[in-house]
């Protein structure tokens, strides 16, 4: 982990250099901004979904004429999902392209490839949906729109403990992603000191298949139910094994569940799960059914789910804060989305604290004849 | 108790789909005496003209029927028979007279062509897909135990292929050549056995197991290009823990590391070093006998 990331922050010093010549002449007609995001690959909706929300809110903003007299000009790479992609795209993107800022991702562990870079060649970050508390320490030159995991592990606790009535939880974690780790430890604290008992506590590897040798030791141990904080294609093929073998205590987790793909996967073996996310497209508030309605618009009929709502809120704050900061250069723009406060995002009130987090509520979903239903909204 | 039953009806049934994939990995390695890379490939080949051809064949015999599902296994088998004869035939062949580090380097390279190319949006895409549901899933309750029709269905279709190979290699004419060409590559060709066609025959043989043991792998779960590489690994492995070149090894390894794997993952604290413990277990035994478990250096090889 360590000399990766001293071989990333290596490369990008280099990229750094070459970026100094290359950028001066750029300026011209655009403001260049550039994304990354997992197109393609296992956790291709993640990706796509952001990547569609970010793109609304660009062209939106270019409808109503742009920013600073300027149109807005997205770069998008593809990461496909891999480990060591983030970084070569960040570095591309800074080094040949010049953007003024970096929106993604939504993973934390692909995050955190590309927020040293970011940091390095002080360029703006905001990432989406990466919830994942080491994230933003990267540095004072990265951002998220969303919460973190402290608080949604606390909110996870409270769940378990309050709304399912659960004496005794048994967790699984992926131990290949920052995000289940992280998601799991801060749960596991919460949910021992408001008296729960952890039970069985087992790892597998996301993209593994077969699930039982863990579940069947888990169904042995008999807790009242299974935390799971994994993204959606692990979680739906834990879901369908727990069910082959005869399991029907609740399994709940968090926002990674977010994904249409959960539903064809899983099917019926989602029924009656449960899992926080940021917002739900049911939100009563005029931006996000304005969000929605255009979103639907956009992409022929289809459905945003969290990860585009907050896709669409990074491209929003960044050019909230560009218009605020009456510049793109980096500091007065790093500024600027540091003293974001009380913008009225599609997903809710967006304030970043002094950690550069969002502080916003979190809603709970269950999965109910085959649909995601909202269930109930913790605030902060 | 019953966790101890239940762990090890798990591990048979992943076992024995190692055990298929490792049948494929070790007859082409008896006959031609390298580790073919590209074979997890294969295996996800077959998986994905399972996934394309179900939704076709069950429109004319009727949704998760048997004759159906049959039918989707054998075409699905066939599809990879014909491209594993032709990876043979056009990768392998030109190489055929020089050392088996360039045939074994050249495997590498188009088991990464094919992965890579499979990943394209434009071939199958890389985002996982729901596989269709073959057969309906019928669980069996025995006291507190648990048997899917899956884990069942594979543990017979194993068992069954492994006796058809065995048959095969022991009992026909064309098994006898490929017992001949294991043996000794120009000595056959003298006694007028077509090797080119025996080598052909093992690849086709070999690729339909596999896209066999692609499509129970997939059963109940998602299907994506690089989806091999993991159960292709340990299948290799298991090969080579059976003794490499050895039908019965093959599958006894396969069920080994099944086993192995499922009951690691079960114990808190190692379920995160599964893999590593079966490694471990591995390194042991072939300290003890190096040419694994069933291996030796007899006209056993095929």
């Amino acid at each position: 982990m360590k000399l990766s990331k001293l071989i990333f922050v290596a490369a990008a010093s280099v990229g750094g250099l070459f970026s100094l010549s290359s950028c001066k002449s750029g300026g011209g007609n655009s403001i260049k901004v550039g994304e990354f995001a997992s197109l393609t690959g296992k956790e291709a909706t993640f990706g796509t979904s952001s990547h569609e929300g970010t793109l609304l809110a660009i062209e939106q903003v270019n409808a109503a004429g742009g920013v600073l007299g300027k149109k807005l000009e997205l770069l998008t790479e593809d990461d496909q999902t891999k480990a060591g992609e983030p970084a070569n795209a960040v570095n591309k993107l800074i080094s040949k392209d010049g953007v003024i800022a970096i929106l993604g991702e939504v993973a934390s562990s692909r995050s955190l490839e590309a927020a040293p870079i970011c940091q390095l060649n002080k360029v703006p970050m905001i990432s989406p949906a990466s919830t994942n508390p080491t994230v933003t320490r990267e540095g004072d030159y990265v951002f998220r729109v969303c919460f973190n995991d402290n608080f949604q592990g606390g909110a996870l606790a409270n769940f378990a403990s309050g709304t399912l009535k659960a004496k005794k939880v048994a967790i699984l974690t992926d131990v290949k992603s920052d995000y289940s780790k992280g998601l799991a430890k801060s749960f596991k604290e919460k949910y021992a000191t408001s008296g729960g008992v952890v039970g069985t506590e087992l790892d597998f590897n996301g993209g593994d298949k077969d699930f039982k040798g863990q579940l069947t030791a888990i169904k042995s141990d008999a807790p009242d139910a299974i935390f799971l904080p994994g993204y959606y294609n692990d979680v739906a093929l834990i879901c369908i094994q727990a069910k082959q073998l005869g399991m029907s205590i609740p399994i709940f987790g968090g926002d990674g569940w977010e994904s249409e793909s959960l539903l064809e996967i899983g099917k019926d073996a989602m029924e009656g799960h449960y899992f926080s996310t940021h917002c739900s497209i049911e939100q009563p508030t005029p931006e996000m059914t304005s969000f929605v309605n255009s979103y639907k618009k956009r992409f022929s009929g289809k459905s945003p789910d969290a990860m585009a709502v907050l896709g669409y809120d990074s491209a929003m704050v960044l050019v909230d804060a560009i218009k605020r900061a009456n510049s793109t250069e980096s500091g007065a723009l790093r500024e600027a989305i540091a003293t974001t406060k009380d913008f009225a995002g599609a997903s809710g009130k967006i304030s970043l604290n002094a950690d550069r987090d969002a502080v916003k509520a979190l809603v709970f979903i269950q999965i109910k004849g085959g649909k995601f239903t909202y269930s109930a909204t913790v605030n902060p | 108790m019953d966790w101890f039953f239940q762990q090890l009806i798990n591990g048979l049934g992943l076992g024995a789909i190692y055990a298929l994939i490792a049948l494929g990995y070790t007859m082409v390695y008896g006959v031609l005496r390298f580790i073919n890379f590209a074979h997890s490939d294969v295996l996800m080949l077959g998986a994905f003209s399972a996934f394309y051809i179900a939704p076709k064949i069950e429109k004319v015999f009727g949704s998760q029927s048997v004759l159906a599902c049959i039918m989707v296994f054998i075409l699905a088998a066939a599809a990879c028979a014909v491209i594993g004869m032709t990876i043979e035939r056009l990768a392998y062949r030109p190489l055929r007279n020089r050392p088996k580090l360039t045939v074994l380097i050249t495997a590498i390279g188009v088991s990464l062509l094919i992965e890579n190319t499979a990943q394209n949006e434009r071939v199958l895409g890389s985002a996982p897909q729901a596989f269709p549901q073959l057969i309906t899933e019928r669980a069996i309750h025995l006291g507190n135990l648990v048997i899917s029709s899956k884990d069942l269905l594979t543990v017979l279709v194993t068992l069954v292929l492994l006796g058809g190979m065995w048959f095969i290699v022991q009992k026909t004419r064309i098994g006898t050549a490929m017992r001949a060409v294991s043996f000794n590559q120009q000595a056959a060709a003298l006694m007028g056995v077509p090797v080119d066609r025996i080598i052909s025959f093992t690849f086709g043989l070999g690729s339909a197991l596999a896209a066999v043991a692609g499509i129970l792998y997939s059963l109940n779960s998602s299907i994506e290009p690089l989806m091999g590489v993991q159960p292709g690994l340990r299948a290799f492995v298991a090969a080579v823990l059976g003794g490499i070149g050895n039908l019965p090894g093959a599958v006894l390894g396969g069920f080994l590391l099944g086993l192995l794997e499922t009951f690691a993952g079960g114990i808190e604290g190692w379920s995160n070093y599964r893999d590593a413990f079966a490694f471990g277990i591995l390194i042991l035994i072939l300290l003890v006998k190096p040419a694994g478990l069933l291996g030796r250096s007899s006209v056993e090889k095929v």
